[in-house]
């Protein structure tokens, strides 16, 4: 990494000769860098708007796409703000504490055109965290789907930002205590896909089963738009991932590598398996595998080999999809788009499995080698703690969140408003009017 | 008059028009319905949530005819809507009482 940044330097220097005002004031900025972390920031957006909201609209009635569309816009709209506001400082503030970055940096103080985060500038890397903080409570809206009202969906979505995102995020990310142990979290495995995974579940429990689940007919009503989505949310885990390398390095090429095998073996094993089980190779099952794949290899993207992202594809895939079934057709939880078994199981997976795949003594699906004095015992033991730390705490904080939300304004719409559809009785408007 | 609505299996729709165009009928209503029958509904998987769907997709057709006609009208959709396989539909026959052409307000069979 370092010769090649003494070469781009050396091109460079030219051009800066030509053109002094491009070096004014970005001491150690490393061009390269940035330009792929402002990339990856429109990607990893691009992932919640459109991707995921396409994937997540299609997925329910005609009588709610437009709830759902506007329930993943309006969570980017307001958790933008917050970043803002306190959301940032939260994660990734500058206080010695282990738990939390306090509010030195609230309302951005400090965070000026010249501050630098490592090589790149600091707006950059805030706005690239900002598009995690965007997806992962987005992510969540598969759990609550057709049956939640829109303001407590938003309150919801705040405090569980304030109060769960934000600090693990900051435990992982922002120099707190996991992130010390040494948790081997590339890009949000438990970050982002165990904590939405979990609140998913809990959520789900909470509010009941839609009217209907299982008994009627309660359907996707346009899986061409869960397919579209569904391929934004590949394309867009490339800045996810890879993205999460900080920088244009070889890290960076090998997390988009393992990313895109993982994704296609994810897809794969579910194809395969409802092919055996059902008799059929169904679409949604092969985009459902690839979101499974991509959870895995989230986690582990920054640590494990080619040959590592297919086994973690093919493990997860299979993982997350007797998980989705085992939650529908014995417990009958009505995790309406299957945000618990696919995220919280596939991000769960991928940071144990990555302990193991990390290691550079296994032959073909060698990984980048055991950090220093890490055993795959004893990482694997700080992964397990980091798993059950944050699967703990993210279970217990968002049922509290809940039952506030519960309490105070009510969390779910009337039996009657729900048969009618949330696109009416929420937006006044509906998705089609044909 | 004889009002003759067929609910028949949607891709044979066409099939129908010609058959009964030959005969010299001059319009008929389409529209896409769903019901059930003997032929009950299928499943549909998703995410392994099983469904059974009971309504299927049909088509109905409403072809107003003069009476003389219908026998043989019924006689083309039979042949043309039929594979042999459940699910072919039915065909359903009642007395017309009146036709008005509402552009020129002709009626009987003249409207037809």
């Amino acid at each position: 990494m370092k010769s090649n940044r003494i070469l781009a330097t050396s091109l460079l220097a030219p051009a800066l000769l030509l053109f002094p005002g491009l070096a004014l004031g970005q001491d150690g900025l490393n061009g390269a860098n940035t330009s792929w972390i402002l990339t990856s920031t429109a990607l990893v957006l691009f992932m919640t708007l459109p991707g995921l909201s396409l994937f997540y609209a299609g997925l329910v009635r005609t009588k709610n796409v437009l709830s759902v569309l506007m329930q993943c816009f309006s969570i980017a709209v307001v958790i933008s703000i917050v970043w803002l506001l306190v959301g940032y400082s939260i994660a990734f503030g500058p206080s010695e504490s282990a738990w939390w970055g306090g509010l030195g940096k609230a309302f951005f103080s400090g965070v000026d055109a010249g501050a630098m985060s490592g090589d790149i500038p600091e707006t950059v890397f805030a706005a690239f965290q900002m598009t995690f903080a965007i997806i992962t409570p987005a992510l969540i809206v598969g759990a609550f789907v057709e049956r939640i009202k829109f303001s407590s969906m938003l309150a919801f979505t705040v405090l569980w930002a304030l109060l769960v995102y934000f600090p693990v995020a900051n435990w992982v990310w922002g120099g707190g205590w996991l992130g010390q142990m040494g948790l081997i979290d590339f890009a949000g495995g438990t970050v982002v896909h165990l904590t939405a995974g979990v609140a998913a579940l809990v959520l789900a429990l909470e509010l009941g089963r839609r009217d209907g689940f299982l008994t009627s007919s309660v359907v996707p009503h346009n899986l061409t738009m869960s397919f579209t989505g569904a391929a934004m949310l590949w394309v867009g885990w490339f800045g996810f991932n890879a993205g999460s390398a900080l920088a244009a390095d070889n890290a960076a090429g090998m997390a988009l590598y393992v990313t895109h095998t993982s994704a296609a073996a994810g897809a794969l094993t579910w194809m395969v398996l409802d092919w055996f089980k059902f008799g059929k190779a169904s679409g949604l099952g092969a985009i459902t595998g690839m979101v499974a794949g991509l959870a895995t290899i989230t986690p582990a993207a920054g640590s494990v080999g080619p040959m590592g992202g297919l086994l973690l594809g093919l493990i997860g895939g299979v993982i997350c999809y007797f998980v989705t079934i085992y939650m529908k057709q014995r417990l009958k939880i009505d995790d309406s788009l299957d945000v618990f078994p696919v995220h919280g199981i596939g991000g769960l997976t991928g940071t144990l499995l990555a302990a193991v795949l990390v290691s550079g003594g296994l032959g073909v699906f060698s990984g980048t080698g055991m950090p220093d004095g890490m055993t795959v015992g004893s990482q694997f033991m700080v992964q397990l703690i980091g798993v059950v730390a944050i699967g703990f705490y993210t279970g217990v904080l968002t049922w509290v969140i809940v039952k506030i939300v519960s309490m105070v304004m009510g969390l779910r719409v009337s039996a009657e408003e729900e048969q009618i559809g949330l696109d009416i009785t929420e937006h006044d408007e509906k998705g089609y009017s044909m | 008059m004889k009002l003759i609505v067929a609910i028949i299996k949607p891709y044979k729709s066409d099939d129908v028009r010609e058959a009964v165009s030959e005969l010299g009928v001059s319009g008929m209503t389409l529209t896409e319905v769903k019901g059930f029958g003997r032929q009950k509904g299928h499943t549909e998987l998703y995410r392994g949530a099983e469904y059974v769907i009971d309504f299927l997709p049909k088509v109905k057709l409403e072809i107003a005819v003069e009476d003389g006609l219908a026998d043989q009208v019924v006689e083309a959709i039979c042949k043309a809507a039929a594979t042999g396989k459940i699910g072919d539909g039915k065909i359903f026959v009642s007395d017309l009482e009146q036709t008005i052409r509402i552009r020129t307000g002709e009626t009987g069979n003249e409207a037809l």
